[in-house]
């Protein structure tokens, strides 16, 4: 190795962690800007009104995303519904039922391969399904793109979850007689549990801020929700129809909508961690 | 007996709804790909290859061509890496070689909080508090120092290809560093012991140790921050200035696949032009499968090098 004088290279040192303590700042800078301008934006917006009322045309007074707040939860509802137990059924699959088998990697790789699948795509995909054949952008539609959204997180974090379950325990329930399908849900479920919670909870808050996969899907709407099968109000869309108006109002309500979204994200997401934590504890 | 019957029957079951899951599960990645390319075949006929290398966009004649989408993809994405990938490795080395324990929990926890925040939330922040910024502070003085270059022309608009580089490089960066901490987590303890024994610095042990025995895991880590950024939607919709002019000027709007898709699919009436935009679609797909697939094996190889370290 050539050798440089020690001075140069303590300098240098000291130049990268510097640099490196900074770019963490920069960081967090940033984190803290967004929530910062988001936070102080979306307060201004709150009022009895954004909560409980209807959306009013631009430049009337009052009027709220009660709606759009509702379509959201009936959204991510129906979502949740549909993509934790297929996802976590996959993840059985994987970790339990073709353990170590040459299917069960196939199977590994296309789901890994799914995460990274960008949600737009899975809304087109949607759209050619089940918005195109009936000719109505609807609700469920939207609840199923987000629903497919979650099933390779689920299914992933439920599939390294269950491995993490020493085998012992497994061949423990075995030995006393019980099947398979009981030591899997009754044993290694349980012990399980804070993974699979933490799982889920992430794959929730992914998608409750999801938007370009309900643009094709659920669209939008200005009503309350009245049928699975219409087109359902819904924030995320919302915050981009208005921020995009030159209508201030509009762009006030769509900071509010902002504000919602990153509240409930965050606060999942963060709920999550607390949860896995509290576990390994 | 009669209880031993009836659990096999349930394990039966059990086997046979899981199987289904996960099998499911992967088919419906097989069957995004196939009603892509059904829905985009009149296009896909119409134009064959000329879509790919033409950038004409013209709904009113009905000439589509994805060139300067793809193009502005690429581009975003290449920004997005640059920026965040030599910021993801020193924010890395920082969280495991630097710092203190009781200060890297926090700083790494935060970072990873950018990776929570919704796609929509970066482009209201962007169009609004970052675009202004960029347009009064940063472009400018891009401009002043740099503006001999073809790549800083135009008016300081906000707006534009940079701005969304910046934008995207910020979203993949929580992505890219949690997995260059973890790569840099898994250099066994007694090879960095060596190089300091050795009298090395901190950075030349990292560079010289650590960077190379994890050489591959941080490719991997690359990889991720590809595929992410290359099918972002929302954020870069809202800042990419939407234009389906190619220009060399890093100020200059553009767009990308996904800002297309989004901003133009519910204007599309004409089945000819849904059907194009579903083809920029199926070409999103394809370079994201491109990436994964290429990822999983890169990834696959370096397990088994590495004897499931990683």
């Amino acid at each position: 190795m050539k050798r440089r004088p020690n001075t140069f290279r303590k300098l240098q040192d000291l130049f990268v962690k510097v640099l490196s303590s900074a770019a963490a700042l920069l960081g967090i800078f940033f984190l803290g800007w967004i929530l910062f301008e988001v936070g102080k934006r979306g307060l201004g917006a709150f009022d009895a009104a954004f909560f409980t009322s209807l959306p009013a045309p631009p430049g009337a007074e009052g009027g709220g995303l009660a709606n759009a707040i509702l379509g959201t939860l009936i959204i991510t509802a129906i979502a949740t519904v549909i993509g934790v137990p297929l996802g976590i059924m996959a993840g059985v699959y994987l970790a339990e039922v073709a353990r170590g088998t040459k299917r069960a990697a196939a199977v590994r790789f296309v789901v890994n391969a799914m995460m990274g699948l960008p949600s737009i795509i899975v809304g087109l995909f949607v759209y050619t399904l089940l918005v195109l054949p009936f000719g109505r952008f609807s609700g469920f539609a939207g609840a199923v793109a987000l629903a497919i959204i979650m099933l390779p997180v689920v299914a992933r974090t439920a599939d390294d979850m269950l491995s993490l379950v020493p085998s012992s325990l497994r061949e423990a329930a075995l030995a006393l007689g019980a099947p398979r399908w009981r030591v899997t849900f009754a044993i290694v479920f349980r012990a399980a549990k804070a993974g699979l919670v933490t799982g889920v909870l992430l794959a929730i808050a992914r998608v409750s801020g999801e938007t370009a996969p309900l643009l094709f899907t659920a669209l939008n709407s200005v009503y309350w929700p009245s049928s699975l099968m219409e087109p359902m109000g819904n924030l995320t869309v919302t915050i981009f129809n208005y921020a995009m108006s030159p209508y201030e109002d509009w762009q006030r309500a769509a900071w509010g909508a902002s504000l919602l979204i990153m509240a409930a994200v965050l606060g999942t997401t963060l709920l999550a961690r607390f949860v896995f934590k509290e576990k390994k504890r | 007996m009669a209880v031993a019957s009836s659990s096999r029957r349930g394990d039966r079951i059990y086997r046979g709804v899981a199987a289904a899951a996960g099998i499911g599960v992967a088919l419906i990645a097989l069957g995004v790909g196939v009603s892509l390319v059904a829905s985009s075949w009149p296009s896909i006929r119409e134009f064959g290859l000329s879509f790919l290398v033409t950038d004409r966009w013209s709904p009113v004649t009905e000439q589509f061509g994805a060139l300067s989408s793809v193009y502005g993809t690429l581009v975003s994405t290449v920004i997005a890496l640059v920026l965040a990938v030599p910021l993801s490795l020193v924010i890395a080395l920082f969280l495991v070689e630097l710092a203190p324990p009781w200060l890297a929990r926090p700083v790494g926890a935060a970072i990873e909080l950018l990776a929570a925040v919704p796609s929509i939330i970066y482009g209201m922040w962007g169009l609004f508090v970052f675009a202004p910024f960029m347009a009064e502070h940063v472009q400018p003085a891009l401009k002043g120092a740099l503006g001999f270059l073809p790549l800083f022309e135009g008016p300081p608009m906000g707006i534009g290809m940079l701005t969304a580089g910046i934008i995207l490089a910020l979203m993949v960066l929580p992505f890219v560093t949690a997995v260059m901490r973890d790569v840099f987590t898994m250099v066994p303890p007694v090879v960095k012991e060596a190089s300091y024994g050795m009298g090395s610095t901190t950075w030349e042990t990292t560079r010289k140790v650590t960077v190379r025995y994890g050489f591959s895991g941080l490719i991997g880590a690359v990889f991720l921050g590809l595929g992410r950024a290359v099918g972002e939607t929302m954020a870069v919709t809202f800042v990419i200035g939407n234009s389906h002019d190619i220009s060399v000027s890093l100020n200059a709007a553009g767009n990308s696949i996904a800002s297309t898709l989004a901003n133009e699919f519910t204007e599309a009436s004409e089945p000819m032009y849904l059907s194009a935009l579903v083809e920029l679609g199926l070409v999103l797909f394809l370079i994201t499968v491109i990436i994964q697939v290429g990822a999983q094996i890169w990834i696959g190889r370096t397990v088994k090098r590495a004897g499931g370290g990683l």
